[in-house]
């Protein structure tokens, strides 16, 4: 039974102002970096300076003993099977600091402690490390050539895994009168989150167990990551994630330094913690993005797509996270090529790469900015080879709301929505024919100014059909809620999804104060803690509002039900005819207030009905009707302004239409979108981690690696749509991630659409200022070669 | 991402600072300390000894010299941009420290630091530079005058000698007619310019410097371009000839970013 997100209350679609912001305003918040414990020590770890090597030795300093850590210190440390459970999934064994080889520059040696990080840092500057360098394998698609080195000497080739995706009737492509084949380029960047990763760890010798303070999006099931890594049983590991200062992704993986830290907790006896700094973040946190694309569109005459074939390429660095690596990217890339588009047959090949690079993780969109890009660029190129409005030929093309729900040819149902008003919203918050004009009346020597569309979809609430599927190693088919009222009348909730910014303390108290017909200040919800909270997998994949926003609504419902039952005892009514309201149960005679039936069940027993259980307390867990996902969509539209001469590109004007079905806070709905945008203007035009040939990172602080800021991002004009989701609580869908997924394409076809006249082709990101210049470059040139 | 351990002196003037500054090995100064910290916490500069010169209030002062004004070095990029320091350039030294890194970089990095860090795309050493300014410049020996143009030597490399302090500079007045421009191409807001052009253009004092930082190792003049803008014939083959001897390696897109910024400087002053 679905909520009726339309009762007493509104507090489903208020823009409440979010509980958590008054103390991180305030400045006390309390993130990794702010425990402090007595006897506390920081690590500091020797880290690869090569790319790729064999380590002959690791020379600790002079009495160093229990101060300097190698592998070799840990020999009962296990070694975690990463990756999708498949057979052919190569595995690339991670060990928590490097044993024998090392495979990136980066990777974490040895891990040294002392009073202050500075002092760690001193020591490891100590420690003499010794490597045979071997052949460095950068390129991913040269990786896959038979002549290429190896990272891991016993598999046949770099892949992870190659796979073929194919479906649809391929002998429609044959004679299509439109084939054209692009190249597609998204390279690689870090995640960035404004708190980078950190542990505190501790043995408590009172409990027995190992505390872990640990910045991450999903606690238990790092401890059961943790749990295997160490061989502790669960309950002696507690995992404690207090504020998050954004994740996007990357700290949804276990990380080596993460079970180093808490190795060397259990050996020394006091506190340790590491916080890992901007250096160590973009030079070995979680990398992401990096796609290749070699696609061939075709469509007929009128251009109506018809299929895409080719390959894919996914660098994903040198080692498979726990627990499922990044083999998601090549198959979630291959799947979402189709777009939303009535495309009618898919092959594509895709192969997930090994190379001497830090090893790849999710970043908010996983895979999709990559698809979309180059969905998203075919759909313009194909209507600039036409010489139609890209506009136009997105009509022809878009799935429409009576086909709904409809089965792309990767098998993605997409279930709700209405594609087509999405796009026309959104082409008239950038009226096309005003940037027509203005584009014609443009004299030369000034800017060009170009406008770009992208269409997205953003799948949701996914559960158990779609990660088996996937063969995910863990399988996040539900959420789970522990709704308790107090003998007050207040209301405590504790869920298992992972607040890192979401504002779930706001929303989930919105959808129990709608169920449980209270204000929302008289609840509030607490997470991030093993120990206190219900088993959950944590917050990632756009999941959190449909798992946990179901789970405390149905919970809360269960728990307002025997509410009800024992208000109606108490008003000598026949349950029938009550209800509850304002935080009391009415009947036609009379009411009485939550509170005096909440210090009856919790502490006044004989007050209740008879034979009814005592207290007010329930843990619920729930998965979505369907688990197959319900998919959020929009269209971004961009109008950019180019300076030829430099390159340079500024955007002018940013609309998006939107759908994610029913909103419970709509401001927080427009943070996620613009906050999605600004991550995904950094992808289009800025962030970009190179490596030189020698597998050395070239962008390792922020004076190398280009972070869009508040001068860079402009406000984006938002319209929603709201069609509910038919298989969720109150119809609704996940945001987090669909803001991230279009800038990208949206910005290369605006860029794109300014230089129409020489068609250039803008197909790689981020699209730098240099980039950008050659590529009008070389379509002069190849003008004048035709002319 | 910390320092190594390092000795701290916090002299209160610039004489003690210099005394400080030779007692010791391995020493640096620290004004705003916006370089010069990210080095450190990378220990990529190892110093033993730090002197911060923050606090010294003769390197903030400021004096009218007549035709000059001198600006000691210790002034914030933030004092320029709000006015509170002269700007004998008619706007183009508010302009461009208005145009440096971030505000909150500003409130602290200093146009004596700014020089002194000589890196080769800095605003200052290129405005000042275009500007003609004398850098006044102490040490145990007594205090020494350096044009910019001596000063500025390469990447992060200048002049200075071991004990050596820049007070200040002194910066010649333009005329009300003067003209300037201040052009600056870089990746986003904030960052390093991949191109700066600066042009002084003071017909009434026939002067004319025309300086482009970006290109080579540091900030340079382009004195033939200067003198064809002087003159007022055409300045492109100029600015190819002598972008040719800063940056003799090919790189199409850069070679036609500093003539992008420097025809478009050009352009402002010409009125064009």
């Amino acid at each position: 039974m679905s909520g009726d997100a339309h009762s007493s209350g509104g507090w489903i679609g208020a823009s409440l102002l979010r509980k958590e912001d008054a103390r991180h305003l305030a400045g006390k918040a309390m993130f990794i970096a702010d425990v402090r414990l007595p006897g506390l020590q920081d690590i500091a770890f020797v880290r690869s300076q090569i790319a790729h090597g064999r380590i002959t030795s690791v020379t600790k300093p002079a009495n160093s003993q229990n101060r300097v850590f190698t592998i070799a210190d840990f020999p009962s440390l296990n070694v975690l099977e990463a990756g999708p459970e498949l057979d052919a999934f190569r595995q690339s064994p991670y060990p928590a600091l490097a044993s024998e080889k090392v495979r990136y520059v980066g990777q974490a040696i040895a891990a040294c402690i002392a009073t202050t990080r500075a002092r760690a840092e001193d020591l490891a500057e100590l420690v003499e490390v010794e490597c045979t360098e071997l052949p460095v394998v950068v390129d991913a698609i040269d990786a896959m050539s038979p002549g290429s080195a190896r990272l891991f000497e016993n598999w046949a080739d770099n892949a992870y895994i190659a796979r073929t995706i194919s479906a649809g009737d391929m002998s429609l492509l044959k004679n299509a009168p439109i084939r054209l084949r692009r190249r597609f380029r998204m390279n690689r960047q870090a995640t960035v989150s404004l708190e980078t990763r950190g542990v505190v760890a501790y043995w408590d010798a009172r409990l027995e167990e190992l505390v872990v303070h640990l910045s991450t999006q999903g606690g238990h099931v790092m401890r059961l990551g943790l749990a295997r890594a160490l061989g502790l049983p669960e309950n002696q590991i507690r995992v404690i994630a207090p504020d998050v200062g954004g994740g996007f992704g990357g700290k949804n993986r276990l990380l080596p330094e993460e079970i180093a830290v808490c190795a060397i907790a259990l050996k020394v006896g006091h506190p340790v913690r590491w916080i890992e700094d901007r250096r160590e973040h973009l030079l070995a946190s979680v990398h992401c993005r990096d796609h290749h694309y070699d696609l061939t569109v075709t469509a007929d005459g009128e251009g109506r797509l018809l299929g895409i074939e080719g390959d894919v390429y996914i660098d994903a660095g040198a080692y498979a996270l726990w627990p499922t690596g990044s083999f998601m990217e090549a198959s979630m890339a291959a799947g979402n090529l189709p777009g939303p588009y009535r495309v009618k047959a898919l092959c594509v090949n895709t192969f997930t790469v090994a190379t001497n690079k830090a090893p790849m993780g999710p970043y908010r969109g996983v895979a999709r900015p990559g698809a979309c890009f180059a969905i998203e660029r075919l759909v313009d190129e194909v209507a600039l080879h036409m010489g139609i409005e890209p506009y136009e030929l997105r009509k022809r093309n878009l799935v429409t709301r009576e086909e709904m729900p409809y089965v792309t040819v990767a098998g993605l149902k997409l279930d709700t929505g209405d594609y087509h008003d999405a796009l026309d919203t959104a082409a008239a918050m950038v009226d096309i024919p005003a940037v027509r004009r203005r584009q014609a009346a443009r004299k030369a020597g000034e800017p060009r100014i170009g406008v770009g569309f992208a269409v997205y979809t953003e799948q949701s609430g996914h559960g158990v059909v779609e990660w088996s599927k996937r063969k995910s190693r863990v399988v996040p088919g539900y959420e789970s809620a522990n709704v308790r009222m107090l003998p007050d009348g207040s209301v405590l909730i504790h869920v298992g999804v992972q607040n890192h910014g979401q504002g779930h303390e706001t929303t989930l108290a919105q959808i129990a104060a709608h169920e449980l017909s209270l204000d929302p200040s008289q609840i509030k919800i607490r997470y991030g803690d093993t120990a206190t909270t219900p088993f959950g997998f944590g917050t990632f994949a756009s999941r959190s509002i449909v798992f946990a926003g179901g789970a405390v609504g149905t919970t809360c419902r269960r728990l307002a039900e025997k509410i009800r039952l024992i208000g109606a005892h108490f008003l000598q009514a026949d349950p029938k005819n009550v209800h509850i309201e304002d935080g009391q149960v009415v009947s036609q005679n009379g009411s009485v207030a939550f509170c005096e039936i909440a210090l009856a069940a919790n502490i006044r027993q004989e007050m209740l009905p008879q034979g009814m259980d005592p207290s007010l307390d329930m843990t619920g867990t729930y998965e979505p009707a369907e688990s197959a996902g319900v998919f959020s969509y929009g269209t971004h539209a961009v109008v950019v302004e180019v300076d030829e001469s430099t390159g340079g590109v500024k955007i002018l004007d940013y609309a998006v239409s939107e759908d994610c079905g029913t909103m419970i806070n709509p401001m927080i709905v427009d943070g996620q979108v613009q906050g999605g945008i600004a991550q995904g203007i950094g992808t289009g035009l800025y962030e970009e981690i190179p490596f030189n040939a020698d597998g050395q990172p070239l962008a390792t602080t922020f004076a190398d690696y280009m972070m869009p800021c508040a001068t860079e991002i402009p406000t984006v004009r938002i319209t929603h749509s709201v069609t509910p989701a038919k298989v969720t609580e109150y119809g609704v869908k996940g945001v987090g991630e669909g803001g991230a997924i279009a800038p990208p394409a949206a910005l290369a076809n605006a860029v794109a659409d300014a230089f129409r006249d020489c068609k250039a082709s803008f197909n790689e990101t981020p699209l730098t200022p240099r980039r950008v210049w050659d590529a009008v470059q070389l379509a002069r040139a190849s003008e004048r070669a035709a002319s | 991402m910390k320092p190594s351990a390092f000795e701290y002196g916090c002299p209160a003037t610039l004489d003690d600072a210099i005394a400080l500054l030779g007692s010791h090995g391995e020493s640096a100064l620290i004004a705003g300390g916006q370089s010069l910290v990210p080095l450190l916490n990378l220990r990529l500069a190892p110093f033993d000894f730090i002197v911060d010169i923050g606090r010294i209030a003769e390197l903030r002062e400021t004096r009218d010299l007549g035709d000059r004004v001198f600006v000691g070095a210790g002034l914030t990029h933030a004092m320029f941009e709000d006015g509170v320091a002269p700007d004998p350039g008619n706007g183009l030294m508010r302009k461009a420290a208005a145009n440096i890194a971030y505000r909150a970089v500003r409130c602290h990095g200093t146009i004596g630091g700014s020089v002194a860090m000589a890196d080769p795309a800095a605003d200052w050493p290129a405005v000042l530079l275009a500007l003609g300014a004398v850098a006044i410049v102490r040490g145990s020996q007594g205090e020494r005058r350096v044009a910019m143009d001596d000063l500025l030597v390469g990447t992060y490399e200048t002049s200075l000698r071991p004990g050596e302090i820049i007070a200040g500079f002194e910066v010649f007045k333009l005329t009300a007619s003067a003209r300037t421009s201040y052009v600056k191409f870089n990746k986003k807001v904030g960052a390093f310019a991949t191109s700066l052009a600066v042009i002084v253009h003071d017909a009434a004092n026939a002067t004319t410097r025309i300086v482009i930082a970006g290109a080579g190792p540091r900030a340079s003049l382009l004195p033939a371009t200067a003198a064809a803008l002087a003159i007022g014939i055409g300045t492109d083959a100029s600015i190819a000839t002598e972008l040719d001897a800063l940056m003799p390696e090919t790189d199409a897109y850069l070679r036609h970013l500093h003539q992008t910024t420097l025809s478009r400087a050009i352009g402002e002053v010409s009125g064009a």
